[in-house]
């Protein structure tokens, strides 16, 4: 779990805090780090005798934090955002708690929990790594809310505060129930068991008369907690089912517990018999178990983000010329207000002082930043890179453009699922089961009256269909525990069924087939002296483009760099930068910028950026995508297994040559879709073909619709601390190549319980050719009913073990 | 024979006492988190001369 190691490649030099590649310029106590903001954090950890921090875990630290604008927590001064987010406050103690994305190692957890030795206005803080959450408690004498955010950002565990945090408290207790039932279910059946043994071993002839009474109405009075509360749910499930005159894979268990007990209590009361309530006890503690195990569920995922947890909670109001903070649901038309550097713009807005430089690259899937003048409308969810803008705000946030696209019905309706393959099989078994009993009770009426009910009700004992909901189970439970070994966690366990089914798929192209930060870099021109290397690095730190950083990674992995002075520097958004160094003007940008001809396409469409000194060209970057490791062989052999692909993508159609050399001639590629034309393209499928089932792959906010359109939506994660839009399946971005592997492990997953269903039905059959005799002991039947349930459940885990081995996972 | 029937009923009761401490357990928490604490409990005690003179934490 702990083991999220970052790769690295080999390079000079690394950042003692955070890992990442480095030139030597920071550096302090003779350690190196790649920016101020790192140094800083190490600097603060140093002065509170905190350096453990990096003994514990190699590098944990996280980038780039260490400084932050002063102003962008102010909003949290503000008392109805502080009530929203406080859950409880008396006045001295005031606990908080806090979703941390960047959690990811044993350093983590100890520094967030040492917080009280930076600051002692914090008294307490416990982490839960699983949730990624962090527990405070703080003294609001001493230090207020807005100051323990801010500490935490500035280490660089910037809390995930978003606008669904303020609107809704997380369900916990849930879980709980389910931990009662299972304890006191088996406490009951081992204690009923145990008292059983004399019954068992004496074959029902105990010595004394008295101590057969005694044991037989402790077993009744044990049982009792097990039969009204363990077993309730069986009962509830069942009993709605039938509402709805609809057999689930419930209605046959309730009826055996509900035979057996009755059973039971009749003999023990009449003194005709032991019962089986070990037997019962022992179905009822087994299924418990197996349905807990069945629920594995991810707790530091949300399946469930719509773009109330993309958005920020606050926002900066200018009002009469002063700055006050708001909440963004209290935006109204006409309200002014203040976006700065690296904010997202919470509603539709018109600039009215300062330029927009906006990357809308999550929202729309386009890579090149926009560039927006005073006057000209903005659509809220793009981040602004340029500085600090006014603005005012045309819809409030739930009419903005994007989030209409909530307004679609496919965000209100559950996912219409087919009922899981195992209820027809539910069914058969129940109708077959009373088919035996009902013939058994013809014989036994025919020739012996006496036997009638023993032979009927035992049938309904032993036939066990605890082995059917077992096999399934514990088949979906291993097969969800192996999906997440390698990285691709599913929402439960109804999403593998629908996996198996999935006949076409369609993919996005940014951030799921390549990847969202790196790039091939390809550098054609007059051979770069190491001075130079070292002019292109220093001005292309100054720049926000994202163009700039691929080529500062690029130049940092492959040469070690130093950086110069950079004097007069300017960026022009969409053209290119420039300043002077060393007494020389360097440029970088696109044609057009550097030689004064060519076409004005913008940067990121040619993917060239030009390079000139003193006015001389020197060469050209050429920067293209990079496509994820392993996408064509996966691509090819689904092509080969025969499913229809598709590709849709919000970015231009400067790919649409390598696409088509991966994926085909007969996949449907197009470009520049929004996301509501994501959405009609996964319902044109739909209706076209109605036997076709639709996987959606995809990594962003415009992808939300199509996720929730497809009959199985999977999010592209490229780290745990980026938002995923709501899906049925997270998938780490590195193990998109294995996406074929997968649909083929959850097909098998059928053949797998199919198996198991006819090894229980062998179990079934030799149980039933007991009973119908009218001579099922209660040692039989507590034999075989954990025989068989032991022997299912292993051969299940060794079968879906062998088929992950088998298929690679 | 009234031996065993004492005895019975006295394991009975011990069980009956470890349950209660399970469902205890469970009410208070303490299965929230089963992870966590196998790697907080890995962590060092700081050595006394270092400690702060400041609040010791809680320790829920």
């Amino acid at each position: 779990m702990l083991k999220e190691t970052k790769t690295r490649k080999k390079i000079a030099t690394q950042c003692y805090h955070c890992g990442e590649a480095c030139d030597t310029s920071i550096s302090t106590d003779e350690k190196y780090f790649c920016c101020e903001g790192c140094k800083f954090v190490f600097q603060l950890l140093q002065e509170n005798g905190l350096c453990n921090y990096y003994e514990l875990s190699d590098r944990p630290g996280i980038k780039g934090k260490g400084k932050f604008s002063s102003q962008r927590f102010a909003y949290l001064d503000n008392e109805e955002v502080k009530r929203k987010l406080i859950r409880f406050d008396d006045g001295r103690q005031c606990h908080v708690n806090f979703y941390l994305p960047q959690m990811h190692c044993a350093s983590c957890i100890w520094l967030l929990e040492s917080l009280h030795t930076i600051d002692t206005g914090i008294l307490f803080s416990k982490t839960n790594f699983q949730r990624k959450e962090v527990f405070i408690d703080f003294d609001t004498s001493r230090i207020s809310l807005r100051k323990v955010v801010e500490l935490l950002a500035f280490i660089g565990y910037e809390p995930y505060i978003s606008f669904n945090e303020g609107e809704k408290k997380k369900a916990k207790k849930i879980s709980r129930k389910k931990f009662f039932k299972i304890g006191v279910a088996g406490f009951c059946f081992s204690n009923i068991m145990m008292l059983s043994f004399p019954e068992y071993f004496s074959s029902g002839n105990i010595g004394q008369a008295d101590l057969q009474n005694v044991f037989s109405y402790l077993n009744l009075i044990l049982s009792l907690p097990v039969f009204f509360y363990s077993a309730n749910e069986f009962f509830i499930s069942a009993w709605k089912g039938l509402q709805q005159r609809w057999l689930n894979i419930d209605a046959p268990i309730a009826l055996a517990i509900l035979v057996t007990f009755s059973r039971s209590v009749y003999e023990i009361i009449s003194g005709t018999g032991a019962g089986y309530l070990d037997s019962m006890s022992g179905i009822v503690f087994f299924m418990l178990v197996g349905r807990w195990f069945q629920d594995k569920t991810y707790d530091s995922f949300s399946f469930d983000r719509d773009y109330k947890s993309y958005f920020p909670l606050g926002v900066t109001l200018i009002k009469n010329g002063k700055e006050e903070t708001s909440t963004i649901n209290k935006l109204q038309k006409d309200d002014k207000i203040l976006i700065r550097q690296n904010e997202m713009i919470p509603a539709d807005a018109v600039i009215t002082d300062g330029e927009g430089n906006i990357d809308y690259s999550f929202v729309s899937g386009e890579n090149t930043p926009l560039l927006k003048r005073k006057g000209e409308l903005v659509y809220a969810g793009g981040k602004q890179l340029g500085a600090a803008m006014e603005m005012e705000v045309v819809n409030p946030v739930e009419q903005s453009y994007i989030t209409q696209l909530w307004n679609n019905d496919v965000f209100t309706q559950q996912k219409n699922r087919e009922k899981s393959f195992i209820h027809p099989w539910s069914r058969y078994f129940t109708v077959i089961l009373f088919l035996i009993a009902g013939s058994s009770a013809l014989y036994w009426g025919i020739n012996d009256l006496s036997k009638i009910l023993p032979s009927v009700t035992a049938s309904l004992i032993v036939a066990c269909p605890c082995s059917l909901l077992l096999s399934a189970t514990f088949t979906f439970g291993n097969m969800l525990r192996h999906f997440g070994k390698n990285k691709f966690y599913l929402k439960n366990s109804s999403v593998i069924e629908a996996l198996s089914r999935i006949n076409t798929i369609v993919f996005d192209k940014t951030g799921t087939l390549t990847h969202s930060s790196q790039a091939n870099v390809v550098y054609e021109g007059d051979k770069l002296s190491a001075e130079e290397i070292n002019m292109i690095y220093s001005l292309i730190k100054e720049s926000v483009h994202p163009l700039s950083r691929i080529i500062k990674q690029e130049l940092i992995s492959k040469h070690s760099v130093q950086p110069l002075r950079v004097n007069n520097f300017k960026e022009i958004a969409g053209k290119g930068i420039v300043g002077s160094i060393n007494n020389k003007q360097i440029k970088l940008g696109s044609k057009q910028f550097i030689e004064g001809n060519g076409s004005t396409t913008s940067l990121s469409q040619t993917g060239e950026v030009y390079f000139s000194v003193n006015g001389i060209k020197k060469g050209v970057f050429k920067i293209s995508n990079q496509y994820r490791k392993g996408v064509a062989e996966m691509i090819n052999s689904l092509t080969q297994k025969k499913y229809k692909l598709q590709v849709l993508s919000g970015d231009n159609a400067a790919e649409k040559n390598n696409l088509e050399s991966i994926f085909g001639e007969h996949a449907i590629i197009r470009f520049h879709q929004s996301p509501q034309e994501k959405l009609n393209f996964i319902n044109e499928l739909k209706n076209k073909n109605s036997s076709a089932k639709v996987l959606m792959l995809g990594d962003g906010l415009n992808d939300a619709g199509a996720l929730k359109q497809a009959d199985v939506g999977v999010a592209v994660s490229e780290n745990t601390s980026q938002f995923t839009p709501a899906c049925d399946a997270i998938i780490d971005s590195h193990e998109v190549r294995k996406l074929h592997k997968f649909i083929q492990y959850a097909r098998s997953g059928k053949k797998i319980i199919t198996w198991s269903f006819v090894l229980s039905i062998l179990y079934n059959v030799v149980g039933l050719s007991f009973a119908v005799q009218g001579s099922l002991s209660p040692l039989v039947a507590a034999i075989l009913m954990p025989v068989s349930s032991i022997s299912i459940v292993t051969f299940v885990t060794a079968a879906t073990s062998f088929s992950a081995k088998r298929k690679g996972l | 024979m009234s031996v065993l029937i004492l005895l019975i009923g006295f394991s009975i009761l011990i069980a009956g006492g470890f349950l209660v401490a399970f469902i205890w357990s469970v009410k208070k928490g303490q299965y929230d988190d089963d992870y966590t604490p196998s790697v907080r409990m890995l962590f060092d005690d700081k050595p006394i001369a270092e400690k702060k003179s400041s609040l010791t934490p809680k320790q829920k």
